[in-house]
């Protein structure tokens, strides 16, 4: 768990790294995973060592997302004012994202088998 | 909403609340704690999509601190050691996308294609319907990455004028309707094919809809994954200038 722990946290250091020094656009740990997923190419025994962890983590990976959510709190005035907006236009933007990309994933798909 | 007045405590235990509301320790572990309960309701609901977990704890943790009087930031003392996780989790995407790798290489055009249909279709109609009905520009700006994960979300809120604390609550929000709604949405429209259902869930529903993927089956779970990772990739690149237009246009 340990070696895991600290490969996940030395490729999140790098790509912060990465981000600050060339001034790119993406945040450190979206280039940290660019950086992982090339040394798992190289080399896949990497895998063994870090996977039980990874699937633990992975497996709550919403509970993550817990703390930022209760900072709901701080916004119930603007979300009160502004309810109706916020909630259709989460509600319909999450189906209408839903539905594009399916439907593009599925007509793509088609076309690539029709065509060998 | 204004808190209620602290509660009134018998003296012993009034110093322990005084002491235990200045550690981190306290919003560590009920966020810990909470979370678990949930995810036992979730379970005994037979993992109903509508007994979200992140719906019910933040539901309880947001009441209990209101109903001490708890400000936000004292929780986020000891909860930030949880929201830190989000940083290694990312990284960790890399190993379902390695896992996936050989059907990447088949699926690259098909997946790619549906990343940024999916992104821009999310952003657009988001900012869209928030300003037909008249939201505030603040509010436009935190709404259009609301399909990303919340760490890049949060910086390309703020890129383009939005408030990233509130665009970490829209983003929970949006991937808790995902995980909902998904499995009635691709039933209706008459798609079974997991690795669809998977990345479509992970392109709108990021972190939320990857977990509940991966609770319906790997398959499903490693292109939700996917989709998380790609479309924080893409979304951090392109929805800054594609937000930025947007609103400058409207």
């Amino acid at each position: 768990m340990i070696p895991a722990l600290a490969t996940l946290l030395v490729f999140q250091l790098m790509g912060e790294v990465v981000v600050m020094s060339l001034g790119l656009p993406v945040p450190g740990p979206v280039v940290g995973l660019a950086l992982l997923l090339t040394l798992l190419v190289l080399r896949p025994a990497t895998l063994t060592a870090i996977k039980p962890t990874v699937q633990g983590l992975l497996q709550h990976l919403s509970l993550l997302f817990v703390p930022a959510a209760v900072g709901v709190m701080q916004h119930l005035q603007r979300l009160g004012d502004e309810a109706l907006a916020i909630g259709v236009a989460l509600v319909v933007s999450t189906l209408v994202c839903m539905a594009v990309s399916a439907w593009t994933m599925v007509w793509l798909m088609k076309r690539m088998e029709q065509k060998p | 909403m204004s808190p209620l007045p602290a509660l009134a405590l018998p003296g012993g235990l009034a110093d322990v609340w005084v002491y235990l509301s200045t550690t981190p320790l306290l919003g560590l572990a009920l966020t810990l704690v909470v979370y678990h309960g949930a995810f036992l309701v979730y379970q005994r609901a037979g993992f109903n999509p509508l007994a979200n977990p992140v719906a019910i704890a933040v539901m309880v943790l947001a009441t209990l601190l209101w109903v001490t009087g708890t400000p936000y930031a004292t929780y986020f003392e000891g909860a930030q050691f949880v929201h830190f996780l989000l940083g290694p989790a990312t990284v960790a995407l890399a190993v379902p996308l390695f896992e996936q790798l050989p059907r990447l290489r088949r699926l690259w055009l098909p997946l790619l294609g549906a990343l940024v249909a999916g992104s821009v279709a999310a952003a657009v109609s988001a900012v869209l319907v928030g300003w037909a009905l008249g939201a505030s520009r603040a509010t436009l700006a935190s709404l259009a990455p609301k399909s990303v994960t919340s760490p890049v979300a949060m910086g390309i809120a703020e890129k383009i004028g939005g408030i990233p604390s509130l665009t970490a609550v829209l983003v929970a929000a949006t991937g808790i309707i995902g995980a909902a709604s998904a499995r009635s949405l691709f039933n209706a429209m008459r798609i079974s094919d997991p690795t669809v259902r998977g990345f479509a869930l992970g392109t709108a529903a990021h972190g939320i809809g990857t977990a509940r993927a991966f609770q319906v089956s790997d398959e499903m779970g490693a292109f939700a994954g996917l989709a998380m990772g790609l479309s924080a990739l893409f979304s951090a690149v392109a929805l800054p200038l594609l937000g930025g237009l947007l609103l400058r246009w409207l």
